[in-house]
């Protein structure tokens, strides 16, 4: 029969049973169970390996704390390693695997870890794998990963989505056991918008767990009734299976939502949601962790928290032993004795480290004060313990109370500090709390039930007081004050068998010392000596036991050893929750200019630009190569006509009273007298000199000019000219609106572009050469009426234009232009061929102002006016930026005609190896110029004017090739720039 | 953390760039004698404290107002926030 440790009561539905397996065999559960609770429930009780030593474990605690029970969930693509079963809801169809062993869990095969302990202990690493020093990489360090570890992660794409979103309230509370439910209540009640958190799936915490009394009531009941009422409230959102996760800046909370983790097929809905939830004040009512003791070989399964040895009994009516032993110093743990005593569990012993107790021991338990327990047996399953007194006792189950430990972690996220109180033997949050929030019940420190009923009453009371929220004055629930009287006892002192401190790491006290006596003695240093804490449950059992071993070796009290303070998360969060819905595809957005469907209809390859989509050729049929595609496109602008989407081009409009003498302060060059219906060239510097964009700026109107800039650099250069309106210059009149999706553009070029164009412009609008010129711009019509701009601007160096219309007419407008254009034989062309002809004419682009370059190395020096303030222009005089060797733009061609140059090869002069002292420059950019029958490039070359003709080797180590190069003018076609006038 | 924008009320920090220093307002006069240098010093000589920090934010996803943040580095605690435009202008910057 299955569930054989199933007993009466707890909070499970009977009239359902779920289907579940662990490790391959079949079991059963029931609705309202964790797997956890499921497998004591069943009898199980080997539940994994450890670590380190690959030591026999057990369910450990009943909650998030959970340091043994990590398992892998679900199969295939979906697995998810390292899950806690103690807060795995149970859901029909659940796969469970235990991780970390070879062979069976039973047998596995690197146990002998065990065995080799001596070796492996704190620093193992650095002191035992150091010689021969290749044995570390080939041997060494595969054998250690293949040994150690946890789950086996699926190494496949998580199939699962992830949502974020964003609440606000006037009040966050933390926690829904009896301190969160009581301030919930009082805060409801006074009409303040509250949501209460928790990250279990039935509300209540400890209440679920214990036999204490609220009002005469059951505290479950009284728990359930409270939900109750706080979910027929509007202005309550309850949010059961949601972890708050971390306490930010100014009331902020990151929480993590467990939407569909507990069914078995979540239905295509968000797996988790991660909410950002902004609060005007929060509560903390996370409740305490209890802590272990360290005392010899305390790691086998079946040796529990005894909390959580009474949470199974009680909440979920399962018994993790048939004859239970209790080992505590304080009253708390007797509880646990007389709960299980009452679900039909034999008490074996109560062992208590303190000489007297408040407390009566069910009837027949034998109890021993001021004892330990010094060791324990049983290989697979705990059966028995030998006490400090010589006696042994036979039991399956160890429930051990160390004390309760405030769960301040939240407390410390804004760099709080939590103080050490003797009356608890534990710390207690600090003063400074991150803003806002207030603390109430066991996290506090208040460790009975009354006190957390009021505790929670009265900070809710003066938080909604605060923000304007008058309380309806009613005392809290009441309740009986529980004996918690603790001591302050954390390790059986002996040397014999090791003592465990943390489970998930494998630290032993003996590590401990050992770090003590290795220097290692600030808890910091301790902390990452050891790996004490650093496992995925951040030591929550184990950090205090660590402190009490230090501040016993170092002879100073806990409080003056110190404690390290947490970060968040409280508990593991997946990445793939902070990654949301911005995954792949996803994770930017894609941008796509008008002309995208109509390009995609001509079978166009697209290229990422930034977030852009633009088309990079438009291979026709029968060419098998992109240079094939490419170099028609070229040849077909230098030839007849072609046309390309520049949308992608940052533009910016600019308008005010002040517009013109605005623009002669961002650009180096002069802007101040550039005539209406004119376009200039302009440079911009960074303050320090430096080239920081390039661009055309026509003159629309006497107070009207639109700006482009490179497509990259669209949004920082509008931030970096926002910033020198209202920062440097407040006093202009001017405006500037980003303008980019706004208007679609196209590059009409080549000879035959203007015949092109007088199809498209309406024929009122006279676009001759006279009345046009080469930089003209103006507002026109095309095609009857669509309004437009018209540039008459030079990329490519051919006679050519651009064009632009709004947005909205771009589809159109491409179309139109491409059937008007048919009898000159217009080709489109994409940013391969723009790039070709862009080299062949010597322009710089993002490869060559590159935030290091100055205007000077670009050939362009003379543009930076001395005559006016702009920006930039005072440090571009700093005399290493203007040396006689410095870089200089100009062109390289092969000296074998048939070579092919390569972008990033480095230039050293003839003779002299390829080594960084022979440096003298860099390849920018490289084509196959069609126009010229051979590859051509542009670099940057130490005085490279003074050295025209020169032949040098271009070396590029990486493509593992070295030709030589002769140094060029950088302007290959039509050097005298007649072509763009014509 | 959240920025209590003068003109558009409280906005999280998501919404803002962040740039700097807010003496950058303080661009050093072209023609100054020793204007290399005061702009060397403008540009590279910055104090880094622990504590209170004004600085400069642009409100990129929002108004694009620049705005100037004074912020305590160890707590973010904000204590002050205004339009760069009128700090700039409080400080006889004009045309």
């Amino acid at each position: 029969m299955s569930q054989s440790n199933r007993t009466q009561g707890g909070h499970i539905d009977r009239s359902k049973t779920l289907r579940f397996t662990f490790n391959g065999s079949r079991l059963e559960g029931h609705p309202g169970d964790t797997l956890a609770s499921a497998l004591i429930a069943n009898g199980v009780r080997l539940v994994g390996r450890s670590f380190k030593y690959h030591r026999p474990r057990g369910i450990f605690s009943a909650g998030s704390e959970e340091p043994n029970a990590l398992v892998e969930l679900r199969r295939d693509a979906h697995r998810e390693p390292n899950t806690r079963a103690t807060v795995t809801e149970l859901f029909d169809g659940l796969a469970a695997n235990s991780q970390n062993h070879r062979g069976p869990l039973r047998y596995d095969l690197l146990a002998v870890n065990d065995y080799l302990s001596p070796f492996l202990t704190a620093g193992f690493y650095y002191k035992t794998f150091m010689w021969p020093k290749a044995f570390w990489e080939k041997l060494y360090e595969p054998i250690i990963r293949a040994s150690a570890g946890l789950g086996r992660l699926s190494m496949q794409e998580d199939p699962d989505a992830y949502d974020k979103g964003f609440l606000h309230c006037d009040l966050l509370i933390i926690g829904a056991g009896p301190a969160g439910l009581s301030a919930a209540l009082t805060a409801a009640r006074s009409g303040a918008r509250v949501i209460l958190a928790d990250e279990d799936f039935r509300l209540g915490g400890r209440l679920n767990a214990e036999t204490l009394e609220i009002s005469g009531d059951s505290g479950a009941d009284w728990a359930q009734a409270t939900v109750a009422e706080l979910s027929s409230m509007d202005n309550v959102r309850l949010m059961p299976r949601t972890t708050v996760y971390g306490a930010y800046d100014h009331g902020i909370y990151g929480a993590i939502e467990r939407k569909t983790d507990h069914l078995a097929d979540g239905g295509g809905k968000p797996r988790q949601v991660l909410w950002r939830i902004y609060s005007r004040r929060a509560i903390l009512c996370a409740g305490a962790t209890e802590r272990s003791i360290a005392f010899g070989n305390n790691d086998r399964p079946g040796i529990m928290l005894a909390g959580s040895v009474r949470a199974y009994a009680n909440r979920w009516a399962a018994l993790p032993g048939r004859r239970v032993a209790v080992f505590t110093n304080n009253d708390d743990g007797w509880r646990t004795a007389s709960d299980l005593a009452a679900q039909g569990a034999e008490i074996a012993a109560i062992v208590d480290t303190r000489e007297r107790a408040s407390l009566a021991a069910p009837a027949g338990a034998a109890v021993s004060m001021g004892t330990s327990v010094v060791d324990t047996k049983g290989r697979h399953g705990l059966k028995g313990v030998a006490l400090s007194n010589g006696s042994t006792v036979e039991c399956d189950c160890l429930a051990v109370s160390g004390g309760w430990s405030p769960n301040v972690h939240l407390t410390c996220h804004q760099r709080g500090r939590p103080v050490w109180r003797d009356d608890i033997a534990g710390f207690a949050p600090g003063p400074d709390l991150p803003d806002g929030m207030r603390v109430a019940g066991a996290a506090n420190g208040s460790l009975t039930l009354a006190a957390a009923l009021r505790e929670g009453h009265e900070q809710a009371s003066a938080a909604a007081g605060e923000l304007g929220f008058s309380t309806v004055a009613k005392t809290p629930p009441a309740a009986e004050d529980e004996a918690v009287e603790a001591s302050a006892f954390f390790h059986v002192k002996n040397d014999g068998p090791r003592a465990w401190i943390d489970l998930q790491n494998d630290v032993t006290a003996k590590d401990v010392k050992l770090a003590h006596q290795e220097g290692f003695r600030s808890v910091e240093h301790l902390k990452r000596y050891t790996t004490l804490g650093m496992a995925t449950d951040q030591g929550k059992t184990a950090n205090l036991l660590g402190l009490s071993v230090m501040a016993e070796c170092t002879g100073r009290t806990i409080p003056e050893t110190g404690t390290t303070i947490f970060r968040p998360p409280y508990t593991p969060v997946p990445i793939g929750a902070f990654a949301g819905r911005a995954r792949g595809k996803e994770f930017r957005p894609t941008r796509l200019t008008t002309s995208h469907k109509w390009a995609e209809e001509r079978g166009a390859v697209f290229v990422e630009a930034g977030q852009w989509l633009r088309a990079q050729w438009f291979p026709q049929s029968g060419e098998t190569r992109w240079r094939e595609s490419v170099d028609r496109e070229a040849a077909a602008v230098r030839g007849s006509v072609g046309i390309c989407d520049v949308t992608t081009l940052g533009k910016i409009d600019i308008q005010g009273r002040d517009a013109a003498e605005f623009l002669n302060k961002v650009y180096a060059n002069g802007f101040a007298k550039l005539a209406v219906g004119k376009v200039r060239y302009g440079l911009m510097l960074r303050e320090d000199g430096i080239v920081m964009d390039d661009g055309t700026t026509a003159r629309l109107g006497e107070n009207h000019f639109v700006m482009t800039t490179t497509t990259a650099n669209a949004v920082s250069v509008f931030r970096h000219m926002e910033f020198c309106r209202q920062c440097l210059w407040p006093g202009l009149d001017v405006h500037l609106i980003s303008a980019t999706e706004q208007w679609a553009q196209f590059a009409v070029a080549g000879p035959r572009s203007r015949d092109l164009l007088r199809k498209a412009v309406d024929p009122e609008f006279d676009i001759s050469s006279e009345a046009f010129p080469f930089m003209g711009c103006g507002e026109v019509s095309v095609f009857g009426g669509t309004p437009a701009r018209l540039f008459r601007i030079s990329f490519s160096g051919e006679l050519a234009y651009e064009i632009a219309v709004p947005a909205r007419y771009g589809d159109a407008m491409i179309r139109a232009l491409m059937e008007v254009g048919e009898e000159f034989g217009v080709v489109p062309y994409g940013t391969e061929a723009l790039s070709v002809l862009r080299i062949e004419k010597g322009h710089p682009v993002a490869a060559e102002l590159c935030g290091q370059t100055t205007a000077r190395d670009l050939g362009l020096g003379r543009m930076v006016s001395k005559k006016k303030d702009c920006i930039g222009n005072t440090l571009s005089e700093r005399s290493n930026l203007n040396r006689e060797d410095g870089l200089s733009l100009v062109g390289f061609a092969p000296v074998m005609r048939n070579d092919q140059l390569s972008a990033g090869a480095h230039f050293v002069s003839r003779g002299k190896p390829a080594s960084t002292e022979n440096d003298e420059g860099w390849m920018t950019s490289v084509a196959y110029s069609p126009e010229l029958g051979h590859s051509i490039g542009l670099g940057f070359i130490a005085g490279g004017h003074e050295r025209m003709g020169e032949i040098i080797q271009a070396a590029d180590p990486l493509r593992g090739r070295t030709i030589e190069v002769r140094i060029v003018s950088p302007h290959f076609v039509d050097p005298e720039g007649e072509r763009q006038r014509a | 953390m959240i920025i209590n924008h003068p003109l558009l009320g409280p906005r999280d920090a998501s919404e803002f760039t962040y740039l700097g220093d807010a003496s950058l307002i303080d661009r050093p006069d072209w023609q100054a004698e020793d204007a290399q240098q005061q702009f060397h010093d403008y540009l590279y000589l910055r104090d880094n404290p622990a504590g209170e920090h004004r600085e400069l934010w642009f409100h990129e996803q929002g108004d694009r107002s620049w705005l100037v943040v004074t912020r305590n580095t160890l707590t973010h605690e904000i204590t002050g926030v205004e339009l760069a435009r009128d700090v700039a202008m409080q400080r006889g910057r004009g045309r």
